[in-house]
């Protein structure tokens, strides 16, 4: 309570007792101001830390936090729900949803509503941060979510979509959640310009979303780096994938993705960049793979997909793949490991190259070659291997492999 | 010790005028310069010479230590007519030729980083761990080179050994490795290929190299379980032990042959 507030109390209860009655007086909480409201109002919320919580809001609302306004849920349950369309949130700092196993407690959840503005706004310690179910036309904007979190099993997403249509998620900074973002039955989302680092499991994570648009994110060093299932029509344009490190990390992994583009974006220092199983059709152009272990690990169950105009770069291994057979496509791309020559000068190699080492094959079949790495030996063998493919399958090879490094229009 | 490095400033004014130590110095200057001005970059450039140092060093090593100790054999033989202690000779002549075939290949490398300057953080480490490793690799080849030509009295089987040696330990074994690693793929392998790296320098230089270079490949289990390894204080113990004991061991039975030799 503020100084101002204490003395009015304190001034009132000396009337009172002057008169022999005694008078209550309490401050209306959040939810009360809220059901006073009329619609369209702005209720400004104030440098308070508001614990009557979970707060409701069921109609047009704008919600203003002023002189950093706190709602703490205590540890115990939700913070704020929204019901109704065209709420706004803004400048709020959101800590303490709690923890639970059977629901999915969130700071602020928006539930079957649209055109709902959730901006500027803080938060901090929560079990979901932001959570829209069956929502539609809501703008996510310039959010900072940050959790200190160890354990995957008591921690939730920082933003949650489920069920939404047209939702807009902007510069918003994430990290310490679970999953950065996570999208599932959504339709024609876009996220942009995010920052998604250090969350348990994925930076991005998305399931039976078509046709959304992700251009401009980073995505560092997550647990498992970002995962995409079972969804067509993917755009994905100038993201940054960098610095996911571990045995079951990758840069993009890629599970059933059909009709997509993935293009601009950098991978560096992943331990792979691209896994890709079961996606046909995707087209994967103009990215830059720099110092990864494996560049991309392609499956031979991915069918018509395109890499080309590609950099490949300082990576230990630019293509693996398990099997014999390749339904890809590899051409034109630049590789810092081919040794062929350009007698026309048309910038293009005048013999094709073969991305994919016979040691990236031994490694897969026998993790502990990797100790071979860089040996005489392996070269000599990987030498052989290009000259006569026996093991590697004979179809994956770039026939017209870049002489310079692809400048990215 | 006196009479060591006595032989020791003999000897290096004496390989200084073969000009083989000023060569070997001029082509690792040349190829680190190249490397560096044509070659995009010191990341890059770090990379081309690590395969570079992994081969020739062991090579120039073994061949020139096994071919020089055959060259000074009449000198030997007249300083072993005056009074000057076997151990004290040997160790002269070995320190003589290492220390400036170690030196040369250092200054060559390290010189032309000096002026270029590095374009990424991690450079700082991986140059001075090849640096080291290629120190370490000079001064165990040619241990083993003076421990071959005094064994073998012959110039030509001498020198056939050593090349079949150094193609041991930079080809033959690691394909031993893998023969092993694919034989027993059922097995968890992953701590005796750390036993089998040991057993070899060449390899326990390029692991060295690999982790600094190649972390992120190696983030997977097996590359995790070796990186823990390597970089506990057990296992750099136990790096630099492995690598002091294959250039003392060598030595040590070169100069106990020496010593009792009958020349």
């Amino acid at each position: 309570m503020r100084p101002g507030l204490n003395l009015i109390l304190y001034f009132t209860l000396g009337i009172s007792v002057l008169l022999g009655k005694v008078l209550e007086v309490t401050t209306p909480t959040l939810q009360q101001v809220i059901a006073a409201a009329e619609p369209f109002d702005t209720v400004m919320v104030t440098g308070d830390v508001h614990t009557q919580t979970p707060i409701e809001i069921r109609k047009p609302l704008t919600l203003l936090g002023k002189n950093g306004a706190v709602l703490d849920g205590g540890g115990k349950a939700e913070i704020l729900i929204i019901h109704h369309d065209s709420v706004v949130v803004s400048g709020l700092s959101f800590q303490n949803a709690g923890i639970s196993f059977v629901d999915d407690n969130a700071a602020l959840r928006i539930e079957k509503a649209s055109h709902v503005r959730v901006e500027n706004n803080r938060f901090i310690d929560n079990f979901f941060a932001v959570y829209l179910a069956q929502a539609a036309q809501c703008t996510i904007r310039n959010n900072q979510i940050i959790a200190r979190n160890l354990r995957e099993t008591n921690s939730g997403n920082g933003i949650h979509l489920w069920y939404c249509k047209d939702i807009l998620v902007e510069n918003n900074r994430i990290s310490g959640m679970r999953d950065g973002i996570y999208f599932e039955f959504v339709m024609n989302g876009k996220i942009r310009n995010n920052l998604s680092e250090n969350n348990l499991r994925y930076g991005l994570h998305f399931m039976f979303s078509d046709s959304c648009e992700y251009t401009e994110n980073t995505f560092r060093d997550n647990g498992a780096g970002v995962a995409v299932m079972y969804t067509e029509a993917v755009k994905m344009h100038r993201n940054v994938f960098i610095d996911n490190w571990g045995s079951a990390s990758y840069g993009l992994l890629l599970k059933e993705i059909r009709d997509s583009e993935i293009t601009h974006n950098i991978f560096r220092g992943n331990s792979v960049g691209i896994y890709t199983e079961s996606s046909n059709r995707v087209r994967v152009t103009q990215n830059d793979f720099l110092g990864n272990g494996w560049g991309v690990k392609i499956q031979s169950s991915s069918l018509d997909n395109e890499f080309t105009a590609n950099n490949f770069i300082g990576n230990s291994f630019d293509i693996a793949t398990a099997g014999r057979q390749n339904h890809s496509r590899f051409d034109g791309n630049y590789w810092d490991k081919y040794t062929g020559y350009d007698l026309d000068r048309d910038g293009v190699g005048d013999v094709a190259f073969r991305p994919v080492r016979l040691f990236a094959y031994v490694v897969q079949q026998n993790p502990p070659a990797l100790i071979l790495m860089r040996s005489l030996f392996i070269d000599l063998l990987d030498r052989a291997e290009r000259l006569l493919p026996m093991i590697t399958p004979p179809t994956l090879q770039d026939n017209r492999p870049l002489m310079h490094r692809v400048v990215h229009s | 010790m006196r009479t060591t490095g006595k032989i020791i400033k003999y000897e290096i004014r004496d390989i200084a005028r073969s000009k083989f130590v000023l060569f070997y110095f001029v082509f690792f200057l040349l190829l680190t310069e190249g490397l560096l001005r044509f070659g995009g970059g010191s990341t890059k450039t770090l990379i081309s010479l690590s395969n570079v140092v992994l081969l020739v060093i062991p090579l120039m090593a073994i061949i020139f230590g096994a071919m020089y100790l055959y060259h000074s054999r009449e000198f030997t033989e007249l300083l072993l007519t005056q009074p000057v202690n076997r151990h004290q000779l040997f160790r002269g002549l070995y320190l003589g030729l290492a220390v400036p075939l170690a030196l040369s290949y250092g200054a060559g490398l390290g010189l032309p980083f000096l002026l270029h300057g590095f374009n990424a953080e991690g450079d700082v480490a991986l140059l001075l761990v090849m640096i080291g490793s290629g120190i370490f690799l000079t001064f165990i080849f040619t241990a083993i080179a003076f421990w071959i030509s005094v064994t073998y009295n012959e110039r030509v089987k001498g020198l056939g050994f050593s090349i079949v040696l150094w193609l041991f330990f930079a080809v033959i074994y690691d394909g031993l490795v893998l023969l092993v690693v694919a034989w027993f793929a059922d097995y968890p392998l992953e701590k005796a290929v750390i036993g089998f790296t040991i057993l070899n320098p060449l390899d326990l230089a390029r692991i060295l190299l690999l982790l600094q270079m190649d972390a992120s490949a190696l983030m997977g289990y097996t590359g995790a379980v070796f990186q823990r390894f390597f970089g506990s204080f057990w296992g750099i113990s136990i790096a630099t032990v492995a690598l002091v004991g294959w250039t003392a061991i060598p030595f040590w039975l070169g100069l106990r042959r020496f010593a009792q030799k009958d020349f």
